[in-house]
């Protein structure tokens, strides 16, 4: 029988001292073989940074496996343990070290799920950065393919000349992020019914 | 009606103008629920909590399935977590000031297995409402033997218990002379990613309560009901600590479970 959910509350403002942590943001060391930026900028419903959000990142190696290894609060320079956190600077922006997802499975687009806190945030929320090159796999992929285009590109992140991924991540507004929501995990916007 | 300022920190609205939004908030859900919706969780768009204005989605969420990442979690193991980090009294020099108490309690999933081994993070005020953190500015003492930062890693039955000190009650500028009810923040993870959740512990009997937009931004009173612990006398200790359970039930898991597994 299913039990009623712990309902979530904000993050608040004051969490800076407590959650983020040294190594939080690299996955994999900065300069070493195969390692990417992955970076963006948090906005609210005026396009202006948020300076209190925080992002963590959950994904796959470059080999499409998920690693069950713990050490992501205590990192061995070595061991990918594909988890990350880190919380966005004074101007919204979050940086990550990592590497590119590879496909979980042949054929399949890989991404990164992505979670964002913050302060005037009831709950986290889910969104997912896909990686822009396998047009035929992004075609094929089954959460993309349900979006209008205009809303599908807000989940592909832009690869930068240095092989950097680029991601923003809108809160609200014309050009908001792709939040999602998934079986057993009710969420309420609060939008009439 | 004028749309509020979204300036967080305006603090332009009295109490009694946030707890009409509030009792309209709730009267609408009310009318919602007559029609079958059940709020199990807070509101991401709360008007009379001004800091969700500019920060909450505006178009519906995208119902996705869970794919592998999605039904998987981070492993988190000793390496990670020290056995001290549970007792938030013990990381500096003395002992903090106020009332020593211990929370216990259980993490388990909406099918209610327990979630084990996995890391649950706290952080609070201190017994004076003050933050260890550079934001907060409200001149109340900072306690120099107090952090307020614990982390622990459930146990084979989802079990969790923290030492700390009782935290106060702290003003904030959602509006004029608001006040945040007691709390101590959680953090948690299940099995599947998508359980990860952020909340709010709160303490029995708060007078705050009804007042408080963040803990009214949950619309339903079972539902509310939900985050505040229990005191219980077996978990107090003699002339030590006095304690309170709380047990936090994740959202379902959409792996396929066999026996083995249980």
């Amino acid at each position: 029988m299913a039990l009623p959910p712990t309902p979530a509350q904000t993050v608040g403002p004051f969490f800076g001292y407590a959650l983020p942590y040294d190594g939080g943001p690299q996955l994999v060391a900065p300069g070493s073989s195969g390692s990417i930026r992955l970076h963006g900028t948090v906005y609210d419903g005026d396009g202006a940074p948020i300076p209190d959000a925080m992002v963590e990142i959950w994904q796959p190696d470059q080999h499409g496996r998920i690693s069950q290894q713990p050490g992501s609060l205590s990192r061995d320079g070595h061991t990918f343990t594909g988890w990350g956190r880190t919380e966005v600077n004074y101007e919204g922006q979050f940086t990550f070290t990592t590497v590119n997802p590879g496909p979980t499975a042949p054929g399949k687009a890989p991404y990164i799920l992505l979670t964002v806190f913050a302060r005037g945030l009831m709950d986290r929320l889910f969104t997912r950065v896909y990686m822009p090159e396998d047009r035929q796999a992004l075609g094929a992929d089954p959460l993309l393919s349900t979006l209008a285009e205009d809303r599908r590109s807000t989940l592909i992140a832009h690869r930068d000349d240095d092989g950097g991924l680029r991601f923003d991540i809108r809160l609200q507004g014309e050009d908001e992020t792709v939040f999602l929501t998934y079986p057993r995990t009710p969420q309420f916007t609060g939008r009439r019914a | 009606m004028a749309q509020p300022p979204t300036n967080p920190d305006a603090a332009a609205a009295s109490q009694e103008q946030i707890s009409a939004e509030i009792a309209e908030q709730h009267r609408n859900y009310q009318q919602q629920k007559d029609h079958g919706t059940e709020e199990t969780s807070a509101r991401l768009n709360f008007p009379p909590y001004r800091s969700s204005l500019l920060r909450h989605p505006t178009k519906s969420l995208q119902h996705a399935d869970p794919e592998d990442i999605e039904l998987h979690s981070p492993a988190f193991g000793q390496r990670d977590v020290s056995p001290l980090e549970a007792d938030l009294t013990i990381q500096h020099g003395g002992e903090p000031i106020g009332e020593r108490i211990v929370v216990s309690g259980r993490v388990l999933d909406g099918d209610g297995r327990p979630v084990r081994h996995q890391l649950v993070e706290v952080w609070q005020a201190n017994a004076a409402g003050r933050y260890i953190h550079k934001r907060d500015q409200h001149p109340a003492p900072i306690d120099p033997n107090f952090t307020g930062v614990g982390r622990t890693l459930t146990g084979p039955e989802g079990e969790y218990s923290f030492t700390t000190i009782k935290p106060a009650p702290y003003p904030w500028k959602n509006h004029i002379n608001a006040w945040r009810p007691a709390h101590i923040h959680f953090s948690l993870f299940g099995t599947d990613f998508t359980q990860r959740i952020v909340t709010q512990m709160y303490f029995p009997g708060d007078p705050l309560f009804s007042l408080d937009p963040i803990y009214q931004a949950i619309t339903d009173p079972q539902a509310r009901q939900r985050l505040v612990a229990t005191y219980d006398h077996g978990v107090s200790q003699h002339e030590w600590n006095t304690g309170y359970r709380w047990d936090i039930i994740l959202s379902g898991s959409n792996r396929t479970w066999s026996e083995e597994d249980q």
